[in-house]
């Protein structure tokens, strides 16, 4: 009864062991390991598109595991293996991809479109700005030429004081 | 000018639409092929026909070819077999096979049994020229031109339509080498 009680918890942790029946390899060095483990994440896996080759178990990216484990233990620099798997599968292959005029668009497109939003930004402010000093200018002008203008009938409308409360009053909201 | 300005953000809006209605009828399975315009990978692999020869890129120069990746284990290598058969056969286009990651007992009692369409086939059981020519999928099919250069890649089945546009291609390529 004990064992069957505890059948569900053991064929749990056998799933486990053939869901990790990836191979392993053997590294001369730790960093070589270490290099492998970060390669494998960078390369990414052709037939499956959206996994890299560390978390694919499709036959190709075990090959190109297998490919990667021996490129590093015979000494081939990190640059010489991407070099070597883009030559063959395209720049497909590297999750980052290198820098090169056809790639520039994806590079720097996002700088460009933010630089451009700036802009608008800029601008707009910059107009706004202009349009609002115009209309005060343009309101100061009235207040200016007003009283010479039409003297007669603001002397006898306003007192001095009023004029000069109103006066005031304008200058505040500026 | 500050007209014309309102319309740009309806501008950027189009363009957008453009790209990415584009991008709805797109294959992202479909990669481009590293090596189109480049010779075909050096190698050194037994022939099919006869395991004692060994065969090299030499063996795929000389002609316009379609050189056609494929093994037992793929099911639309068996779904293709029959096109094949007939551009190889009724045709007669040079057709290169390179039986991918496969065993070769299995591979040639295939050919026994659909018919074989290919001039040459190369065994390449570990998929180490597979893997310089980039495949990803079997069945993958190529044209190499008579220098041996790779001029084009299909990935997945040759069927009659796919045929008519390989064939429109060789016979560019084959045009262009006598002009």
């Amino acid at each position: 009864m004990k064992i069957l009680k505890s059948l569900p918890f053991v064929l749990l942790l056998w799933s486990c062991m053939t869901l990790a029946s990836f191979e392993t390899y053997e590294f001369s060095t730790t960093q070589n390991e270490m290099r492998y483990f970060k390669l494998s994440k960078e390369l990414r896996c052709p037939t499956c598109q959206n996994q890299n080759i560390s978390d694919s178990d499709a036959p190709l990216a075990a090959d190109l595991r297998r490919e990667l484990h021996r490129m590093i233990e015979a000494g081939y620099k990190d640059e010489g293996i991407i070099d070597f798997m883009v030559s063959r599968y395209g720049d497909f292959v590297h999750y980052k991809p290198r820098i090169a005029p056809e790639t520039y668009i994806l590079w720097f497109g996002p700088f460009v479109l933010l630089l451009g939003g700036l802009s608008v930004v800029f601008f707009v402010s910059r107009n706004r700005r202009l349009r609002a000093r115009k209309a005060q200018e343009a309101v100061r002008e009235t207040v200016d030429v007003a009283p010479s203008v039409e003297a007669a009938d603001l002397s006898g409308g306003l007192s001095e004081q009023e004029r000069e409360r109103l006066e005031r009053l304008l200058q505040q909201d500026k | 000018m500050r007209k014309f300005w309102i319309f740009t953000p309806f501008v950027a809006f189009i363009a957008m639409s453009v790209f990415l209605f584009k991008g709805l009828f797109m294959d992202p399975s479909k990669l481009p092929s590293a090596l189109i315009d480049r010779p075909f990978p050096s190698f050194t692999l037994p022939s099919l026909y006869e395991p004692d020869r060994l065969m090299s890129e030499l063996d795929f120069k000389g002609e316009v070819a379609l050189l056609n990746v494929w093994a037992t284990w793929c099911p639309t290598c068996k779904d293709e077999h029959e096109q094949l058969n007939k551009i190889g056969l009724e045709e007669g286009i040079p057709i290169y096979g390179l039986n991918y990651k496969d065993d070769p007992q299995l591979a040639r009692a295939w050919l026994e049994r659909y018919k074989d369409p290919y001039t040459k086939v190369v065994v390449d059981q570990e998929g180490r020229l597979g893997l310089d020519l980039g495949v990803y999928g079997a069945p993958e099919t190529y044209i190499i031109d008579q220098h041996g250069i790779i001029r084009y890649r299909h990935v997945g089945e040759v069927t009659e339509q796919v045929w008519q546009e390989l064939k429109g291609l060789m016979e560019i390529i084959a045009a262009e080498e006598e002009a």
